[in-house]
């Protein structure tokens, strides 16, 4: 599908409010740090300490794939996954951290997409839903969910499955408990929480060989 | 000839089939309305009034007018033509206020669309939206809808200054004979506060229009995609003909998406206007102040019975917190509770009266259950305030006054016939299997340590599957296609609208087994008005119910064809038809569906009088509603120093009919269960004295997360419904029905030694500690 068509330059002392704004708090966090990090990122002239608020060059490197964007530098992650990149796995939900649907792994770590700018995770490794499966085959937690109805709208599901992926690579062999308190950061209205919670114990033990075998019913 | 598909002689219905949706789910691969990028798009934001109440004394839209990559702004006297958001009931004496797209001369609650920016950049149009300059004079508002409706209260709208929106009575039997006779009457105000529905997918659509053959297509986040088109096509004056309307994949409903709203007409007025596409997404902020919330009920309850526990009649007021406008089924929210009141008890003396009362709040509809969660907690809890005044069991008070199986179908004082169901047996099998009896012991033991245990019971009723026409504005039948492809592949085309309920699977499951084909040669599709023939929608537990009897129908009424061409291949008149396969009863020679489906369009011959092709279309009406029913066990305890409600426990044993899929049963009672525990325990809607909503972000308000949500242990009856050949009922809202009063039934219980007898939800650590510490007299 089509990028949406680019906007077109701002004048000097046209910039909007929110560009003000953003550019505004560069500048404040810039002096915050007291000049020792914005001077080591440029050195060379304080016009260049702060990036935007037109765009700039951004190289991420998603599921393994390196690309380069041209983007303002208020853009968040997900922004730059789902407009730029036509990875739409992670979803928009809350885009204020509170909701987890737009759970990506950076650096092997748990990162809400909405709350993270493209232009701080250069260089690291991200990944999304969609670089899990291998070919047709799904990853054993996707393939989790689906043996245990843990997903109903799937709106909320990308995320889920990330933050399951992440908190099973860190406890590989959790308790129910430690499941239903590590998923406290991703939110589902369709209430699958019980199957999520399936999922996770399935694709732990199956890791280490012993499958789960009974229904969910009395689980 | 080849063929495609496999013979088949297991039954796929009652298996726990996983999901067919379930793979582009997972992947991240389905497509939403927010995932649809066309070329040239456009994108909407839109200005909201900060005001609950304020007049519009002026509109400057230069500055975003002139903002650079901006394409237009329209405000309220740009629309002033176009149709108003449509409300569908009718009641003797409802008030209907106009209700433009948007505001005119006046906003009426927090979030009232005010103007609309486009600009060809997302960020640009919502950077824009702060540059609108919107002069408002504010004047006093109300908020809570007994304040409303006081006298010298501010009118929320200035021809009905007594601020209510509609009255609505019904009785059945004689009520003041039943009170005359009572020897106890027991009295609660008893309030189901306002949720959020919360979809996780915010509301949202694409519009993009031809030009050439002025014809436009929209992509709506919507339940209802067929009823939206007639709706739409009346509010923008296009022939209906010209309008296609696709709910692309849905991210949950819950009824917040059984709407015309006004953003979505906007966006097709819009994208006709600058014809570009047009894209416009809620962000959450917004989706909380300007999508519909539900619930919002402040009853009042009198209850009267013998003192041998016999319940003779219940009284009961209903105020409905309406809010500024009706949106498209609001007035009917509290006609549901009424239908809804007696439960499952045999009392035949009912009088309800209700009030809907205008506030200066968003409007109530549609959430999940829909007027009969209200009634259901009320009624049960009424249950438990009798039990604890007659010092009864509640479980022994509800079997002496349940519906006996022998008297169905069952009329109701409210004058609904409940189809079939045997209420003591769930009583007694959550009884049994929760260990009721060794509770009891076990909670006296606790009480002796100090500690706070409660068991709670509710008991419920359920009005699904939507239901004989007469009951709504929209037609309550639904309809399928089938089409047997020349390949003998089969396509099942419904005008259900799912969104979440797993329907694509339980419908292949259906097909299967009429059909006798293997479950990967069907696809079913839905949601596109251009491809799929008239449909109802996705709302009051109807898919199964009254969708997947259209399927049975079409595919009986296709079976009977498939044996006319059989009969011709095998030049026989005695074939039959079963397994994929048509066999002749006298030779025993067989020809297969994908020889026949090929033979049905391509010929070279045709059977007399009939037509080529096999495809067959049902629209069926269900002659009642389908009345699930269950009982739900929830054993938690209160934290006496912190107010927190610990659920140790929680048994859900459900009937809604014959089982389709028991894995998705089980997601669905899961589900529900959520939501009406987080109506128990965390959720509501507030809006503070000015009227401002406070809880406006998923921080301030409160979805149950993993961790909140204990193991549900789910169990069943079978009881088959006689409405629908199927016997299913239905279970999309079973579980959010039940949980509400099952888990404040527990915690009022943990605390009756104390005196408390009703506690209004949610079941804040607060209001919990208060009670504690002060003995119970909060």
């Amino acid at each position: 599908m089509p990028k949406p068509k680019e906007p077109e330059a701002k004048g000097a002392l046209e910039v909007s409010r929110r560009g003000f704004l953003t550019g505004a708090g560069a500048v404040i966090s810039s002096s915050l740090v007291a000049g020792t990090e914005a001077l080591r990122a440029a050195p060379d002239s304080a016009e260049s300490a702060v990036a935007g608020p037109g765009k700039v060059d951004i190289a991420l490197t998603v599921n393994g794939a390196e690309k380069t964007l041209a983007l303002e530098p208020r853009v968040t992650l997900l922004d730059a996954l789902r407009f730029e990149l036509e990875l739409t796995g992670a979803k928009k939900v809350c885009d204020r951290g509170t909701c987890g649907a737009c759970t990506v792994t950076v650096d092997g770590k748990p990162a809400y997409a909405c709350s993270v700018l493209a232009i701080q995770v250069q260089g690291k490794d991200i990944r999304t839903v969609e670089g899990l499966a291998q070919g047709d085959r799904l990853h054993p937690i996707q393939q989790a969910f689906v043996d245990n109805d843990a997903q109903q709208c799937g709106y909320c599901t990308p995320g889920f499955v990330m933050a399951c992926k992440a908190f099973l690579d860190k406890n590989p062999t959790p308790t129910l408990d430690q499941v239903r308190t590590g998923l406290g950061g991703n939110l589902c209205r369709c209430g699958t929480y019980v199957g999520v919670a399936q999922a996770v114990l399935q694709s732990s033990e199956s890791q280490t060989g012993s499958l789960v075998g009974e229904g969910r019913n009395h689980a | 000839m080849e063929t495609t598909v496999t013979k088949k002689t297991e039954r796929l219905i009652g298996k726990p089939i996983r999901r067919r949706e379930d793979p582009r789910l997972i992947t991240g691969t389905a497509t939403y309305v927010e995932d649809i990028e066309l070329p040239g798009m456009h994108y909407a934001a839109v200005v909201r009034s900060p005001h609950p109440a304020a007049d519009i004394k002026g509109i400057d839209t230069r500055a975003a007018e002139q903002h650079p990559g901006v394409v237009a702004v329209y405000t309220g006297k740009d629309i002033d033509h176009l149709g108003a958001v449509p409300c569908g009931i009718s009641l003797p004496d409802l008030r209907i206020p106009h209700h433009h797209l948007l505001a005119q001369d006046r906003v009426y609650y927090v979030g009232h669309p005010v103007a609309v920016v486009v600009a060809g950049d997302r960020y640009i149009a919502a950077d824009a939206v702060d540059l609108v300059e919107v002069e408002y004079e504010p004047t006093d508002s109300v908020s809570e809808p007994e304040e409303a409706l006081e006298a010298g209260a501010p009118a929320v709208h200035a021809e009905w200054p007594d601020n209510v929106a509609f009255t609505h009575h019904q009785e059945g039997g004689d009520i003041e004979k039943a009170f005359a006779e009572a020897d106890v009457i027991v009295k609660e105000r008893i309030v189901s506060q306002r949720l959020a529905p919360s979809a996780m997918e915010p509301r949202g659509t694409v519009a993009s229009w031809n030009s050439g053959d002025e014809t436009l297509t929209v992509y709506s986040s919507t339940q209802i995609p067929h009823i939206l088109r007639t709706l739409m096509a009346g509010v923008l004056g296009l022939p209906e003909h010209k309008l296609r309307v696709i709910a692309p994949e849905v991210g949950g409903g819950f009824g917040s998406k059984c709407e015309l709203y006004p953003e979505e007409a906007l966006t097709a007025f819009i994208a006709m206007k600058i014809g570009k596409p047009v894209k416009w997404v809620l962000t959450r902020r917004d989706e909380f102040l300007a999508t519909i919330h539900g619930r919002g009920h402040i009853d009042y309850y009198e209850l009267a019975a013998k003192k041998d526990g016999t319940m003779l009649g219940l009284r009961v007021k209903i105020i409905q917190d309406v809010g500024s406008f009706h949106m498209l089924l609001t007035p009917a929210m509290p006609t549901l509770s009424v239908l809804m009141l007696p439960g499952l008890y045999r009392f035949k003396n009912v009088h309800a009266d209700v009030v809907g009362v205008f506030t200066h709040r968003m409007a109530t509809d549609l959430y999940r259950g829909a007027g009969r969660p209200e009634a259901t907690h009320g009624i049960e809890r009424m249950v438990e305030v009798l039990a604890a005044e007659l010092k009864m069991d509640p479980v022994e008070l509800r079997i002496k006054n349940f519906v006996p199986p022998s008297d169905f179908p069952y009329d109701t004082p409210m004058g609904v016939s409940y189809d079939s169901g045997n209420y003591k047996a769930i009583l007694e099998k959550a009884v049994e299997t929760v260990g009721y009896s060794q509770l009891r012991q076990e909670q006296q033991e606790a009480r002796r340590q100090g500690r706070l245990m409660g068991i709670g019971i509710a008991t419920y009723g359920e009005i699904c599957a939507f239901g004989p026409s007469p009951a709504l504005p929209t037609g309550g039948w639904e309809s399928a296609t089938v089409k047997i492809e020349p390949s003998g592949q089969v396509t099942v085309m419904t005008g259900v609208s799912p969104h979440g309920q797993g329907s694509q699977t339980t419908f292949s499951q259906i097909a299967a087994d009429e059909l006798g084909v293997d479950i990967d040669d069907i696809v079913v599709t839905h949601g596109d008005t251009s491809t799929v023939q008239h449909g109802v929608g996705t709302f009051g537990s109807r898919n199964t119910a009254v969708g997947g009897t259209a399927l049975v129908l079409a595919i009986r009424e296709l079976k009977e064809k498939i044996e006319t061409y059989g009969a011709m291949l095998l030049e026989s008149d005695d074939v039959t038809y079963g397994a994929g396969v048509c066999t002749c009863n006298k030779t025993g020679k067989t020809v297969t569906l994908g020889e026949i489906a090929m033979t049905s369009w391509t010929g070279p011959t045709y059977p007399a009088n009939t037509q080529p092709g096999l495809v067959a279309t049902n629209y069926w009406e269900p002659p009642n509603f389908a009345f699930p029913f269950g009982a739900h066990i929830v054993v938690s305890e209160v934290d006496p120093d912190t107010g927190e409600v610990a659920i140790s426990r929680y048994l859900a044993v459900d009937d809604c009919g014959k089982v389709i899929n028991p894995l998705l049963v089980d997601g669905q009672v899961h589900g529900g269960v959520a939501q009406g525990l987080g109506q128990a325990l965390y959720e509501q809607v507030v809006y503070d004295d000015t009227g401002q909503l406070v809880t406006g972000e998923y921080m301030d308000y409160a979805l149950p997360k993993a961790a909140m949500v204990p193991t549900i242990e789910t169990d069943r009856t079978e009881t088959p419904s006689p409405v629908n050949p199927l016997g299913v009922k239905g279970v999309g809202e079973a579980g959010t029905i039940a949980a509400s009063p099952a888990v404040v039934n527990s915690v009022v219980d943990a605390l009756s030694h104390l005196g408390v007898r009703h506690i209004d939800m949610p079941l804040t650590p607060e209001k919990i500690w208060k009670l504690v510490q002060q003995g119970g007299s909060a």
